[in-house]
């Protein structure tokens, strides 16, 4: 795809989906056409980008964000840090199901305050058992709960990630960290993705996510939290904008139980790897060959 | 619960920095620093008349009271509610961790001293599978930097989560539960 730009790639998209998926998925653009720019409708797909038009990109993002939020923001092109290649583990003898990594997901990546939209869902689960049968993710109250155990769930950046491969128009994939990202200026919101995935980690924005001017992250990065428009999918990145420059993401920080773990599976000396080796591991529906990067573990 | 409270604001809880750290020279490390317990040490000497002296206002320091040599045994029954303390931590008593020899100091079995803000020293003796695991990321969580070439991490203390005396975790109100219609069960 040497010179493609969106549209080309629309028609693409047509043969691959037939007429009524593309129907569908061309409903949300149709919805925004009005308010859309022509700027943005034409930009090149984010691999074939130079820096110098990314530049441009970013600071017509920055100022859109300023017309419309009324707030200064820095976006940045944050690139993967060489050779290093992310993992995350969580401790679920240690979590109490509290949702203040759900919380922190929710201030730190901008989403909409309405819908208390989080990258992270926390599952309730009865103790003793692993099966998804009883799960409840709205209770509310003092946890935790007797009887019960915790797993919050978000993208787990996997090796064989079914949403990239169903994408019709690649406006998501694997970048070389093993984040999945996804390009909110290329995807057209067809929900594919959101099917696709068997962890219910990817959400879909039905408007652009509102959050009062003083609570926006002004910390932002192209490929992570920057303001999405309506119509397009979005999750979790592993909070690229922040680990890409070594700090540790923001649902880690958070946690008052310190029950999860982020690093370099690369590097055979981080915290990561030690679990990796010294904890009993598991993986969320193993069978299905997506071969996460988060891991989960008990205390033994 | 009080003095547990603060204890966690000022640890790795609050909200996220957004504040980067400058670059280092290349080789060059950040440090971890263990987070020390805020109010561990910083004990007001004020002497407190003896009518009063049953209820030991916070931060007080005890030789205020206890004077340099203990005229009392260390080994009395913790039931008796000495300072209105509720301990309850397996059966120790309170010289496993107070040292009789000064009561403003910590010590180990083997009678080494530790001051206040040490206590992770004193809980490690006891508990080292959750020390080593500690030590390796998987137990008490951080905050800061995963890549310490690029900046510091602060490691939050076992007395961040766990107060000495009642160190069982207490139930926490959930934050908020997401709230789009597919998700509700009732
Ligand atoms: C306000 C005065 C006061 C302060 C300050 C104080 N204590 Fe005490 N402490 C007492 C009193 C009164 C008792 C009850 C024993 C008694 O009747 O003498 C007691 C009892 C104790 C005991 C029970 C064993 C014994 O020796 O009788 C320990 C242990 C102890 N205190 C430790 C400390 C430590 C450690 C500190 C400082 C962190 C401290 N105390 C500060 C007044 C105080
Ligand atoms: C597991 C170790 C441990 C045991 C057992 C223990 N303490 Fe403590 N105690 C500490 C540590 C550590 C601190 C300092 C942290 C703080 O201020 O809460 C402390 C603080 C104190 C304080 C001052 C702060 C406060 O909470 O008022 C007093 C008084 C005290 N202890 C008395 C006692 C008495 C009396 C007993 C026995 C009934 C006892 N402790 C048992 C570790 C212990
Ligand atoms: C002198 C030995 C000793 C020291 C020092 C000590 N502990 Fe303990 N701790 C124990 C024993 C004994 C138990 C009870 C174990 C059991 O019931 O299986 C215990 C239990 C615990 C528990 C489990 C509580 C529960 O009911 O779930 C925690 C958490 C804990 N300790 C944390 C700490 C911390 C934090 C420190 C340092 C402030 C500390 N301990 C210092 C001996 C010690
Ligand atoms: C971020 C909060 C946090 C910090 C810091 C922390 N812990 Fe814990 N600790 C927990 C939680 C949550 C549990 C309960 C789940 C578990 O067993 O891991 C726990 C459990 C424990 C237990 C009981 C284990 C059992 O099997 O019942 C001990 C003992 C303990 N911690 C000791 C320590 C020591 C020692 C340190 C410091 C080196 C420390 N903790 C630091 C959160 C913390």
């Amino acid at each position: 795809m040497a010179d493609t730009t969106r549209r080309t790639m629309m028609k693409g998209g047509a043969t691959l989906l037939g007429t009524a998926a593309l129907a569908r998925a061309v409903a949300p653009l149709a919805e925004w056409s009005e308010s859309l720019d022509m700027d943005e409708f034409l930009q090149r797909h984010y691999k074939e980008l130079s820096r110098d038009e990314m530049d441009v990109i970013l600071r017509r993002i920055e100022a859109k964000t300023l017309a419309e939020h009324g707030v200064e923001v820095h976006v940045e092109d944050v690139r993967p840090l060489e050779g290093v290649s992310f993992g995350y583990a969580l401790n679920l003898s240690a979590c109490i199901g509290c949702r203040r990594c759900a919380e922190a997901c929710h201030k730190e990546n901008n989403h909409d305050r309405a819908t208390n939209n989080s990258y992270i869902r926390v599952l309730q689960l009865d103790k003793g058992s692993l099966s998804l049968g009883n799960v409840e993710v709205d209770y509310e109250g003092e946890v935790p709960k007797k009887e019960h155990f915790y797993m919050p769930v978000q993208c787990h950046q996997c090796d064989n990630p079914p949403c990239v491969n169903v994408c019709p128009i690649e406006a998501t994939w694997k970048e070389p960290d093993g984040i999945v990202v996804v390009d909110y200026d290329w995807c057209i919101g067809c929900r594919y993705c959101e099917a696709g995935c068997p962890y219910h980690a990817r959400r879909f924005n039905w408007h652009t996510p509102e959050v009062p001017a003083e609570e926006i992250n002004p910390d932002q990065a192209y490929l992570s939290n920057r303001i999405r428009p309506a119509g397009v999918m979005e999750k979790c990145t592993f909070c690229l904008h922040r680990t890409r420059k070594g700090r540790l993401p923001a649902c880690l920080e958070v946690c008052p139980t310190g029950s999860r773990v982020f690093g370099d599976l690369n590097d055979p000396d981080s915290q990561i790897r030690w679990v990796l080796a010294n904890k009993r591991v598991f993986i969320l529906k193993e069978d299905l060959g997506t071969l996460p990067r988060f891991f989960y573990f008990f205390d033994v | 619960m009080l003095l547990l409270l603060t204890l966690a604001c000022q640890g790795g809880f609050t909200d996220p920095s957004r504040e980067y750290a400058e670059p280092l020279a290349r080789g060059a490390e950040y440090p971890t620093v263990i987070h020390e317990p805020t109010g561990f040490g910083v004990l007001d000497e004020t002497p407190i008349p003896e009518e009063a002296q049953r209820e030991v206002p916070p931060n007080t320091a005890c030789t205020t009271c206890h004077g340099p040599t203990p005229e009392k045994t260390w080994d009395v029954d913790p039931s008796e509610d000495f300072h209105e303390l509720e301990v309850d931590h397996g059966n120790l008593k309170c010289a496993a961790c107070h040292d009789p020899r000064d009561r403003s100091l910590l010590h180990l079995a083997d009678g080494t001293q530790l001051e206040l803000p040490e206590v992770i020293v004193l809980c490690s003796q006891c508990h080292g599978p959750q020390r080593r695991d500690f030590d390796h990321g998987a137990h008490g969580g951080m905050s800061g930097y995963w890549d310490t070439t690029q900046g510091p991490r602060v490691r939050n203390n076992c007395a961040d989560c766990h107060h000495p005396h009642h160190p069982e975790r207490e139930p926490v109100t959930a934050a908020f539960p997401p709230n789009d219609r597919y998700l509700r069960s009732h």
